[in-house]
């Protein structure tokens, strides 16, 4: 396997007595796009700002595109959106992309270039030469996002990348980070929109109290095992079919005429199929669903995490 | 460092050094100095041509006495423009760093891959070049009226205004580097207070000379080493004058007590030390 785009051990930061982040150990891979969860003030921004050098941890080690941590080198393949991009207000939506295309040392016609394609993709191009001040909420999470991928980098970094966009901004987002997982590029997305991380995410782990406390594979290899609550209709049949479904998994019961059990893989899917059909059940209804990331969330959280 | 890295280094640093201009210029902060020093230069001009024109006209008046009179006239006019330069050296980059710290446009901006050093001295170099380019554009404004309606440029104007600009460029290095640390209130504060304590200390000092108290002296001096910008004002307007004025004690401007050259070597060592204070600073911030 490729070496991780990212690698943290232990990872800590406390400011003064207060812990922002206890211990962060994750590894993200090449082209995954992954999903960093957690309620309010679970230590995610600051977790991220350590990631890109902007704060320094108190303790534990990291490695960014094989760097250590801040490396400005590395810095040069790295996108970064902030939560609620800002930048100046004179600058217009051009302007703004040419001045961060010099830090990444761009120039000339090859910026020239890269900022009409970027702004075409972000369908800011009509807006190029109004000023920031002028741009509502999604236009402005729209230029920092184009200003964010700037460079072709390896890695981005979205914090709340949706926020204050509507749904065909949120699209828009979502397309973006499906061609940068095409391309190959890792996207680590700080998010508490469920639905968006279910959407995009190859991968989440969730985040408590500065704590990695669950990950969970929502794609490729590994998404396949998690539990899959299964809702069967079957013809008449007889009392010892609920008895003999224990074999694929825990609890079955019959009730307003479906009969529900959880399965631990995909595979038992169409076994099961073959097990019923074999036994000569009548078969007429056969349903999976993976539990919800909101169900997962709020398991993982725990009550004390749930407002009031 | 390579000579291309080099090239790249420079490069980013005159990108941070435009965006700062070009923000500067927007501002209403610099346009306010640039208003209030074309009144003061329009009122300025208009009390010289009056003084000039009576001195003229008083036939019994030895040439000797006219020269010393305009002066100080000019002393008066540099007076003003140092006060001005000062409040300008402070205010105009007060909140450049925390304030951009505070609205997430510096994680933007240290997420590039550029050294936060860069920032750092991208910024001041172009707070100095406005700052010392608005000293210029006044003081050179009051030696033009001089010029032009009284023949009259006072000695040693090359050695004075050089000076003049050492403390602007004292007074916008510890502007820049508080910064790095302390929100823009308690920065603009913090450095026209340190500047205040300098005006006061001097005062306290040509008195205690005048009077011949040496523990009054002793505290101006310390209060000069403390903060050396009105320091560097007095030892300009003592240069700016004819030995004859300077050894009389003939006007506010030609002080009993003229502070040491070495007090200049101070004044440089003294602006080095803040600015790599702020650039260590800026350095470990988390922002």
């Amino acid at each position: 396997m490729a070496e991780p785009v990212i690698e943290t051990r232990g990872l800590r930061k406390q400011f003064g007595g207060k812990v922002a982040v206890a211990e962060l150990s994750l590894a993200v891979q090449p082209g995954e796009v992954f999903g960093f969860l957690g309620p309010n003030g679970a230590g995610k921004t600051t977790a991220l700002k350590m990631l890109l050098g902007l704060i320094a941890p108190t303790a534990g080690t990291a490695r960014v595109l094989g760097a250590p941590l801040g490396e400005r080198r590395a810095r040069a393949r790295i996108g970064f959106l902030p939560e609620h991009f800002r930048f100046q207000d004179w600058l217009t939506g051009r302007e703004l992309l040419q001045f961060h295309g010099r830090l990444f040392g761009l120039r000339g016609a090859r910026l020239a270039v890269r900022i009409d394609e970027l702004l075409a993709r972000v369908d800011l191009l009509d807006a190029a030469h109004r000023r920031l001040g002028g741009y509502s909420k999604g236009m402005l999470q729209r230029i920092g996002l184009a200003q964010a991928l700037l460079a072709g980098p390896a890695l981005v970094f979205l914090d709340e990348p949706t926020s204050g966009l509507d749904p065909i901004g949120r699209l828009l987002v979502r397309d973006i980070i499906g061609e940068l997982r095409r391309q190959g590029v890792a996207v680590f997305l700080n998010s508490h929109l469920l639905g968006e991380v279910e959407a995009t995410c190859d991968r989440v782990v969730f985040l408590k109290q500065g704590r990695t406390v669950h990950e969970l594979a929502l794609a490729g290899p590994g998404a396949g095992a998690s539990e899959l609550t299964v809702e069967l209709r079957v013809g008449p049949h007889d009392g010892g079919l609920l008895e003999a479904l224990e074999r694929f998994g825990p609890g079955p019961f019959e009730e307003d005429g479906l009969i529900r059990l959880t399965v631990g893989r995909d595979e038992a899917l169409p076994e099961l199929a073959r097990w019923l059909v074999a036994r000569g059940v009548a078969l007429y209804e056969m349903r999976a669903q993976r539990k919800s990331l909101e169900t997962w969330f709020l398991e993982v959280m725990g009550d004390d995490q749930r407002p009031g | 460092m390579t000579t291309s890295d080099r090239g790249e280094t420079v490069r980013r640093l005159l990108t941070i050094v435009q965006l700062t201009l070009h923000e500067a210029m927007r501002r209403r902060v610099l346009l306010a100095a640039l208003v209030c020093g074309a009144a003061f230069l329009v009122l300025y001009a208009t009390g010289f041509h009056f003084v000039e024109r009576d001195l003229r006209q008083n036939a019994a008046m030895p040439l000797l006495q006219r020269r010393l009179t305009l002066n100080l006239f000019v002393l008066a006019g540099l007076f003003a423009v140092n006060f001005l330069s000062v409040m300008t050296a402070v205010m105009l980059p007060v909140d450049t760093l925390s304030g951009e710290i505070t609205s997430g446009v510096m994680q933007t901006l240290a997420a590039k891959p550029v050294r936060r050093a860069e920032i750092l001295l991208g910024k001041w170099a172009a707070y100095l070049i406005l700052v010392v380019g608005y000293l210029a554009v006044m003081a050179g404004g009051v030696l033009l009226v001089a010029r032009a309606l009284g023949r009259f440029t006072p000695p040693h104007v090359a050695s004075g205004l050089p000076l003049m600009a050492l403390e602007c460029a004292l007074l916008v290095t510890l502007s820049i580097a508080g910064g790095t640390r302390f929100s823009a209130v308690t920065n603009g504060v913090a450095v026209l207070g340190l500047h205040g304590l300098a005006f006061i200390g001097n005062w306290v000092e040509q008195i205690g000379t005048l009077v011949g108290n040496d523990a009054a002296r002793s505290i101006g001096t310390v209060a000069s080493l403390l903060m050396p910008s009105e320091s560097l004002w007095q030892l300009a307007a003592s240069r700016m004058q004819p030995a004859l004025m300077r050894e009389l004690h003939l006007t506010p401007f030609s002080p009993a007590s003229v502070p040491s050259p070495a007090m200049v070597v101070w004044a440089a060592g003294y602006l080095v030390v803040a600015l790599l204070l702020g650039l260590r600073q800026f350095q470990r911030r988390s922002l």
